[in-house]
């Protein structure tokens, strides 16, 4: 299946693929640090592992931003 | 990094306007060239402290795809300390592909550094700013 990552497509051959399985796809290092979004709708972290995608979608995720003195 | 004059000059006027607090935001460009600043809410509102908006945050992205741009950088204000990162926000860079631009107010005169953070270590990378018209 087709997705769009941030924008891009890429063609996934992984069926039954969660949320949390395409962020390890992605190689997304702490990935409780990044909000997601699938067509638009954030994705609960806690639902991200009983969030299944499908041929295109858009997922879109963004690492937490912070800092401090 | 490369940076357009008046972004520079924008994200530091930013930093001015919300001092004492914290300002931050994305920096955002194209062939290694910054042209676009997203100045963002600090949800934290702290002199100590920034985190971004999660809405405002998506929301640029979003625009940033929309001009052709790629988001490059994130800056962050240190109005009373140097500019470097701190402990903190050596810890909380977690997107390993992004650079850190730290905007300090703590000298008589503005001073803007640049830093890639990976694996907890923090390198300075060289700001080059350039003409608006050169480009």
């Amino acid at each position: 299946m087709k997705i769009k990552i941030n924008g891009r497509e890429q063609e996934v051959s992984v069926t039954d693929l969660s949320i949390a399985g395409l962020l390890k796809i992605a190689k997304v290092e702490s990935a409780e640090m990044v909000s997601v979004q699938l067509n638009g709708c954030f994705v609960d972290k806690a639902d991200t592992d009983k969030t299944f995608v499908k041929d295109s979608d858009e997922v879109d995720f963004l690492y937490f931003m912070g800092g401090g003195v | 990094m490369k940076i357009k004059k008046h972004i520079l000059d924008t994200i530091i006027a930013h930093a001015k306007k919300e001092a004492p607090l914290e300002c931050c935001g994305y920096l955002a460009g194209s062939s290694g060239i910054i042209t676009q600043v997203y100045a963002l809410a600090n949800v934290d509102k702290s002199n100590e402290h920034f985190s971004f908006d999660t809405k405002e945050q998506f929301a640029a992205m979003r625009d940033a795809r929309a001009k052709g741009l790629e988001i490059c950088s994130v800056y962050h204000s240190h109005p009373a300390s140097p500019a470097r990162p701190s402990q903190e926000d050596i810890k909380l860079a977690y997107d390993p592909d992004i650079l850190y631009t730290i905007v300090s107010l703590a000298g008589e005169k503005e001073e803007v550094k640049v830093f890639r953070i990976k694996s907890r270590k923090a390198e300075p990378v060289d700001l080059e700013v350039v003409d608006n018209e050169s480009i």
